[in-house]
């Protein structure tokens, strides 16, 4: 197995951008974690006589129009950032593996209906959309934000699973497994899924990537978490109206968040490559 | 009484179905009307051409696939209708070698999951119990201890059907449906499967529906022979009989069709 093992020198070399990605990731990560020791400020707190100050040795970022850090908010935003992006997939992927799962494996009448029907119906909706009604319905607050987004989110998934698992049902494994007398959840726990999660993890990586990119379009329509926690999508949409006198505001959330769906993209699509059936034949697996 | 007592069994496979739901435009008869006894102890050959519905009939036997109608009583027992339940405990009498060795072993197990799967279904042992079983099965097969570790891609075509073999032993069935074991390999490690298997049959009392479009390794190895065509049985009856005095005409032509070669 040590010619599929990554390492990071190796990785670099290969897929410069890959690794570009892993490095940012891991960044944003350890700042989610370890948010409060990385912060220079308290992110709520408001110093309105500095208000709107430019990028500074003190505010090395700026501060808002409150006179709060941008950097510490950034900072503080990635958790949040990181939180819902990873509860999101979560969530999608493990609605997408049990409904894909057993829409693919027991196929007949209630895979039509699983298929055409309700996937069709939550596919025929912006994920956005739904999003926003169930929020608005539902009130807004980190935990509705996340079954919002992943309303939306596990189509994909289930998709995809259900097309990988019509496919590996018929192998002669799957057969020889059955002929052993193991259950329907044995086969598919055992033997389906570890067989088709190559191409889920690189969805998921890049679903990452749309997590993101999705709080931030709901705080930034005031329906992701509230004030005063600091989020990317609610920086950006706080400095909307100071865009032409202090950018700012607007640039660095924006950069923050280009940063973290780039990096996730660029994993997702290094992911690909490294699994590519026909780069894993070289390798002798 | 037979151990497998086939009565006119019959799979209907759909063809061209609506993905609403309707009515089928035609339809494939695979196995048609078939009836036939498997006697303890005994090998049947169930020879005829590719397409001629063998597979099918042998996968019907163990109930991998449901049948349009008919029965199969195995150990007296209505597999037709028994629940899936009880399904599953009665097959770790009844089991099946398959043609292909690369795909019929999971890539991402090891060969000690692979063997060790029947045991962990249906005998609860403790995995030290298991592991020396695994061994046992192994040494049975003519492999090497040290595979357990190592995964399925790493074994020859042989080897794998060797691990195959060894899988379906493990909770010691009584009745084995070898469907094309050797087609898929060299003559000479063919050769060598088919060796084991007598063996295997001698060692535990093996009772086998062996699956072949080959006559010669079919008279080797069969004391009785059933002939298929189009989905129909053809000729049944003991092998000297059907290979000196086939009664049908296409019998003839499949024992015509194949060189007179020494197994």
């Amino acid at each position: 197995m040590s010619a599929t093992a990554i390492s990071l020198p190796r990785l670099a070399r290969h897929n410069p951008l890959a690794a570009t990605g892993a490095v940012l990731v891991v960044t944003f990560v350890i700042l989610a974690v370890f948010a409060p020791r990385f912060a220079p400020h308290d992110p709520a707190q408001i110093d309105l006589p500095n208000r709107l100050q430019r990028p500074s040795s003190a505010h090395w970022c700026g501060t808002d129009e409150l006179g709060r850090d941008i950097l510490s908010r950034l900072i503080f935003g990635s958790r949040i950032s990181m939180m819902v992006g990873s509860s999101v997939v979560a969530v999608s992927l493990f609605l997408g593996l049990v409904v894909g799962s057993i829409a693919g494996y027991y196929g007949g009448r209630l895979d039509r209906f699983v298929n055409m029907i309700v996937m069709n119906a939550f596919l025929s909706f912006p994920g956005i959309l739904i999003a926003i009604a169930f929020v608005a319905f539902r009130g807004p607050g980190i935990f509705n934000l996340v079954l919002a987004l992943s309303l939306g989110g596990w189509v994909g998934y289930a998709r995809l699973v259900r097309a990988q698992v019509l496919a590996a049902r018929e192998r002669e494994y799957v057969e020889a497994s059955r002929a052993l007398g193991a259950t329907d959840f044995r086969v598919i726990v055992r033997h389906i899924l570890p067989n088709i999660i190559q191409p889920v993890i690189v969805q998921a990586a890049i679903g990452m990537a749309g997590a993101i990119l999705a709080e931030a379009t709901m705080s930034f329509l005031g329906l992701g978490v509230p004030p005063p926690t600091a989020s990317w999508g609610s920086m950006l949409n706080d400095g909307r109206a100071h865009l032409f006198d202090a950018p700012h505001l607007v640039i660095f959330p924006a950069i923050a968040v280009m940063l973290a769906v780039l990096s996730f993209n660029f994993i997702g699509d290094g992911l690909r490559d490294l699994l590519d059936p026909r780069s894993r034949i070289e390798v002798g697996l | 009484m037979a151990l497998v007592e086939v009565r006119k069994l019959t799979k209907i496979f759909p063809q061209g179905e609506s993905i609403f739901g309707g009515a089928a435009k035609g339809e494939v008869r695979a196995v048609d009307d078939v009836s036939l006894d498997i006697e303890s102890g005994d090998t049947l050959g169930l020879v005829g051409e590719s397409g001629s519905g063998k597979s099918t009939l042998g996968r019907l036997v163990l109930r991998l696939i449901e049948p349009t109608s008919g029965s199969i009583v195995f150990q007296g027992q209505d597999l037709s209708a028994a629940s899936h339940s009880k399904m599953r405990r009665l097959r770790r009498d009844m089991q099946i070698i398959f043609q292909d060795p690369f795909g019929s072993l999971d890539p991402r197990m090891r060969v000690e999951d692979v063997i060790g799967e029947p045991l962990v279904i249906h005998e609860h042992l403790s995995s030290a119990l298991r592991r020396s079983r695994v061994a046992e099965l192994l040494r049975a097969v003519g492999l090497d201890e040290s595979a357990v570790r190592r995964y399925p891609h790493e074994f020859s075509g042989g080897q794998r059907q060797r691990i195959g073999i060894a899988r379906a032993l493990a909770v010691h069935p009584k009745f084995i449906v070898a469907d094309e074991p050797v087609s898929a390999l060299d003559v000479s490690v063919g050769a060598q499967i088919v060796n084991l298997l007598t063996q295997l049959q001698r060692d535990f009392g093996l009772t086998y529906l062996f699956i072949s479009h080959s006559m010669p390794i079919v008279r080797y190895l069969a004391t009785r022979i059933a002939v298929m065509y189009r989905g129909k049985l053809v000729e049944v009856g003991p092998t000297d009989q059907i290979t000196t005095q086939p009664q049908e005409s296409y019998t003839r032509s499949l024992l015509e069709a194949t060189p007179e070669v020494a197994v």
